[in-house]
């Protein structure tokens, strides 16, 4: 079977990354981003990128690094939150920025990588996001039509990995991570361990090894968590 | 006298049925999950990927894995089931969901809602809104009845960006819960808070409603 296991982040990006590409990235908040890709993509120095994911980190962490270091020329996302450089770039007009609604977002990739072309949603029917969309009527409700994403890479973090590339993810870290897979011709995922083939159950791998084409163990991971809330044990004040 | 934030998601709560699937925004609607009347089972669903929320978990068992929509740490119930956020806006879209508790910035008597942009300020972006207003089957918003500077909240028009048009269905506030049937009709008042009268709601809405007290 061909490899597909890179050394680090950085070899596995080096020969694909170049300026101006589309990148779909994997995540929701900071949870399940892929950090050491990241880490990687802002290393290789690539610039005028268009993101496309459902945020773009917080400031300095994930996301926000390729930002704060001006790479980031387009950012397609539903919900950019409380980065003040973020809203400097774009108030400026450094930044281009592309709101879609979050599921918007997931089906546009889900159908770039599915071979759909574009699709039609009720979803923001009479809003902004209508604007200059193709309208539709079915069966007495009005959609509007909505085109696929299809990137030049994608890049996405998993749970765990076999050597084929099939991946299972954890928690509520797998998000847009298995959408974003397929968006793109190649697809390079960082997973916190490396299984040998034959040892994950083929009925519990999430993202069949098909889409990966790339994959790094990016172990150890040190997982920022964005806003951490606790309830207190019973018995104590 | 009027309802407090708590006494208007307790209102609120008593719109859940048993086995009901709801999502819940932040603010108000977050607080209905302590209302969830005894003996009912309620599903919460997490628009990034997850059936059955669980409470906050304790001190020392935060996983950075496990965040609700709010990017909040969370956890776990015994019924809990992931998925992608494709599959999770596809159970949005696609009615599978039975109620969505929202707040709102306005609601106009069409039951237009805006609740993610103001013009001039910087805008975040409308995360799952629009997907869970245009896509779930029942659209409950609970707001203030005016907002800081005493101006109506539910208007004639919205003066805001919208999120969704024509899809809000009952609205419940700290004066009052004014509801309707059919998304062609006006909204009804049906209940007021304690000590508020008709006159109190009139006085603090711009849209035309009906009186059903």
């Amino acid at each position: 079977m061909a490899n597909i296991i890179y050394q680090d982040a950085h070899s596995a990006l080096k020969d694909l990354a170049r300026d101006g590409m589309t990148v779909c990235v994997g995540g929701f908040g900071l949870c399940g981003i892929p950090e050491r890709l990241i880490d990687a993509l802002l290393e290789l120095g690539v610039k005028d990128l268009t993101i496309v994911s459902n945020n773009c980190g917080i400031d300095g962490v994930g996301l926000g690094k390729l930002l704060n270091h001006r790479r980031i020329r387009k950012m397609v996302a539903s919900y950019v939150g409380e980065n003040k450089e973020f809203e400097r770039q774009y108030l400026t007009g450094e930044l281009e920025l592309e709101f879609n609604p979050q599921g918007t977002l997931a089906e546009r990739c889900r159908a770039g990588g599915a071979g759909i072309p574009a699709f039609y949603t009720r979803t923001g029917v009479g809003t902004l996001v209508a604007e200059g969309k193709p309208h539709m009527d079915f069966d007495g409700d009005t959609y509007i039509m909505e085109r696929a994403i299809r990137a030049d890479l994608a890049l996405i973090k998993g749970w765990k990995a076999d050597q084929a590339g099939n991946i299972i993810f954890r928690k509520t870290a797998r998000n847009f991570n298995q959408v974003m897979a397929a968006a793109a011709p190649i697809c390079i995922a960082e997973v916190e361990e490396i299984v040998p083939t034959g040892t994950l159950d083929p009925d519990a791998v999430h993202l069949p090894g098909i889409y990966v084409k790339r994959l790094i163990n990016g172990s150890p991971y040190d997982k920022r968590i964005e806003l951490r809330t606790v309830r207190q044990r019973e018995g104590r004040a | 006298m009027s309802w407090d934030r708590n006494q208007i998601a307790a209102r609120a709560a008593r719109e859940l049925s048993d086995g009901f699937y709801v999502n819940l925004g932040i603010g108000i609607p977050t607080l209905v999950a302590n209302n969830i009347p005894e003996g009912m089972t309620i599903t919460l669903q997490s628009e990034n990927g997850l059936l059955g929320i669980g409470p906050y978990p304790y001190e020392g068992e935060e996983d950075a894995d496990l965040i609700n929509a709010g990017k909040q740490t969370i956890s776990e119930v015994p019924s809990s089931a992931y998925f992608s956020s494709a599959d999770s806006f596809a159970m949005i879209r696609g009615g599978h969901v039975d109620l969505t508790i929202l707040g709102a910035m306005e609601v106009s008597e069409r039951g237009d809602i805006a609740n993610w942009m103001i013009p001039g300020k910087m805008i975040k972006g409308m995360g799952g809104a629009m997907d869970l207003v245009a896509g779930v089957r029942r659209v409950l918003v609970t707001m203030e009845h005016v907002s800081k500077d005493s101006v109506p909240k539910i208007r004639a028009e919205c003066s805001l960006p919208l999120t969704g048009a024509g899809v809000v269905d009952m609205i419940i506030t700290d004066l009052c819960v004014l509801k309707r049937d059919n998304r062609s009709e006006l909204f009804s008042l049906t209940e007021l808070a304690p000590g508020v009268t008709v006159d109190d709601v009139l006085a603090k809405t711009e849209a035309k409603i009906l009186i059903r007290v």
